[in-house]
């Protein structure tokens, strides 16, 4: 089931619920719901193998120059907060995480896109938001609940960026 | 020999009424206690220069004009007695040094915490029958802000032993929970990260000694619980209500981290 588009919003998800015990201890299972079992507002399912998740999250290819535009854009929790990158029309870079700048030869596709989903899959302490997360927070802002940060298509999107920064 | 003698006589004068200055200067800047007491540092250390001189200066102080309008509130006779602060306080600048100080304390009366502002509401209802001030109204940060300033120079030392413990591990486990959709506790940016830079901000330390404070990219004062509700909701998390318990509680244990900073209300910050 692919649901990108614009989730709703619901309480509670019992699938979510029942499935959360299984992503916590086997960091790999197949983690999101179908839309049948729980409303419009699945994630797309997705799977986790070596490190990464190798197949995209949309059928639409990601592309590179929308995802430069979403990483800059205030609106939406961007990169720059916390990461330095190759964006030098933008005066001020965070310096909370790693530089991205050559992210592209360091990390795999598959690698990327884990990373944007949910960081914490890779390292349980990690303070970067999972982006394409709905459960497990404490006292969520209801306005995000139901609710990835990125849409789908925005982590395809935003992995194709990223996969472009190579080191020269 | 005369000639050489005056000429230092002269410099001597010049440099005792240059010394004199400074300490003048120093003195009119009335923050004696440190900004900074072993790594623990006021939110003034991570101002710039500009900012940190707004502060200093009491006639461009933008925080200057509640306090003179909270120096109104505390003489103006209210409810069916005509009683006013003054009338049981007398003159906030005697009676009211240290207050600030000291809170949140424990109260026995509510058995729970209360701070500065819902004291002032307390004692408005018990003493002179006036109507409570709502939290985070002109008046009520007029008032708080009035009394925090006449602690100035005075290192915050809250009570976190005896019937005020429990309440300060509820506000230990508050500041480290993870929270909001960017899943990110207090302490994760404020005591692990202070000093880095987010984006074009320096993260502080979260110190609470300037409070209220006026912060300038809103053109506003605030209190301590205005910018624990700001905090949550920049993680995408559900605020709570201004005076609730836990905030009461995260404010004892943030105190308590900035136990030693001197209060430097109204402080400026960005």
């Amino acid at each position: 089931m692919r649901a990108a588009g614009t989730p709703a919003r619901p309480k509670s998800c019992l699938a979510d619920q029942l499935l959360e015990p299984a992503k916590t201890i086997l960091a790999a299972a197949v983690l999101a719901l179908s839309a049948a079992a729980c409303g419009a507002s699945d994630l797309a399912s997705y799977r986790v193998d070596n490190d990464g998740v190798a197949t995209p999250l949309t059928d639409e290819p990601g592309n590179p120059a929308r995802g430069r535009q979403i990483v800059r854009d205030m609106g939406h929790v961007t990169c720059l907060i916390c990461h330095r990158m190759p964006i030098p029309e933008e005066p001020d870079h965070g310096e909370i995480g790693p530089s991205l700048e050559g992210v592209g030869s360091r990390l795999t596709v598959a690698q990327l896109r884990l990373r944007l989903i949910d960081s914490k899959q890779v390292n349980p302490e990690s303070v970067m938001p999972s982006y394409y997360r709905t459960s497990g927070f404490t006292r969520i802002g209801a306005q995000f609940e139901g609710r990835p940060i990125y849409s789908a298509q925005q982590i395809e999107d935003v992995v194709a960026y990223l996969a472009l920064l190579k080191d020269k | 020999m005369r000639d050489v003698t005056r000429p230092l006589a002269m410099k001597l004068l010049i440099g005792l009424a240059t010394l004199a200055a400074i300490a003048g200067s120093v003195a009119v800047g009335q923050t004696q206690a440190p900004y900074e007491v072993e790594g623990r540092k006021s939110g003034y250390m991570f101002m710039t220069p500009a900012t940190r001189s707004l502060q200093d200066d009491e006639f461009q102080n933008p925080g200057m004009f509640i306090v003179e309008h909270g120096r109104y509130l505390w003489n103006r006779a209210e409810g069916p007695d005509g009683k006013s602060c003054a009338s049981c306080h007398g003159d906030a600048e005697a009676s009211m040094p240290g207050v600030a100080a000291r809170y949140p304390v424990f109260d026995s009366a509510r058995n729970g915490l209360v701070n500065l502002e819902m004291r002032i509401n307390g004692e408005r209802a018990a003493h002179m029958k006036a109507p409570p001030l709502i939290y985070e109204s002109e008046d009520l940060l007029a008032l708080t802000t009035y009394i925090s300033m006449q602690s100035r120079g005075q290192p915050v030392n809250v009570a976190i032993d005896g019937p005020a413990q429990p309440f300060f591990e509820q506000g230990k486990t508050f500041y480290e929970t993870r929270r909001g959709q960017l899943d990110l506790s207090c302490g994760q940016c404020h005591e692990d990260r202070g000093g880095m830079k987010l984006r074009g901000d320096v993260i502080s330390q979260g110190q609470l000694n300037g409070f209220p404070i006026h912060r300038l990219s809103w053109r506003a004062m605030l209190s301590r619980h205005r910018i624990f509700a700001w905090c949550n909701t920049s993680v995408r998390s559900e605020p709570y209500e201004l005076g609730s318990p836990e905030y009461l509680a995260l404010e004892l244990y943030v105190a308590w981290r900035g136990r030693g900073l001197s209060i430097e209300a109204p402080a400026v910050r960005r």
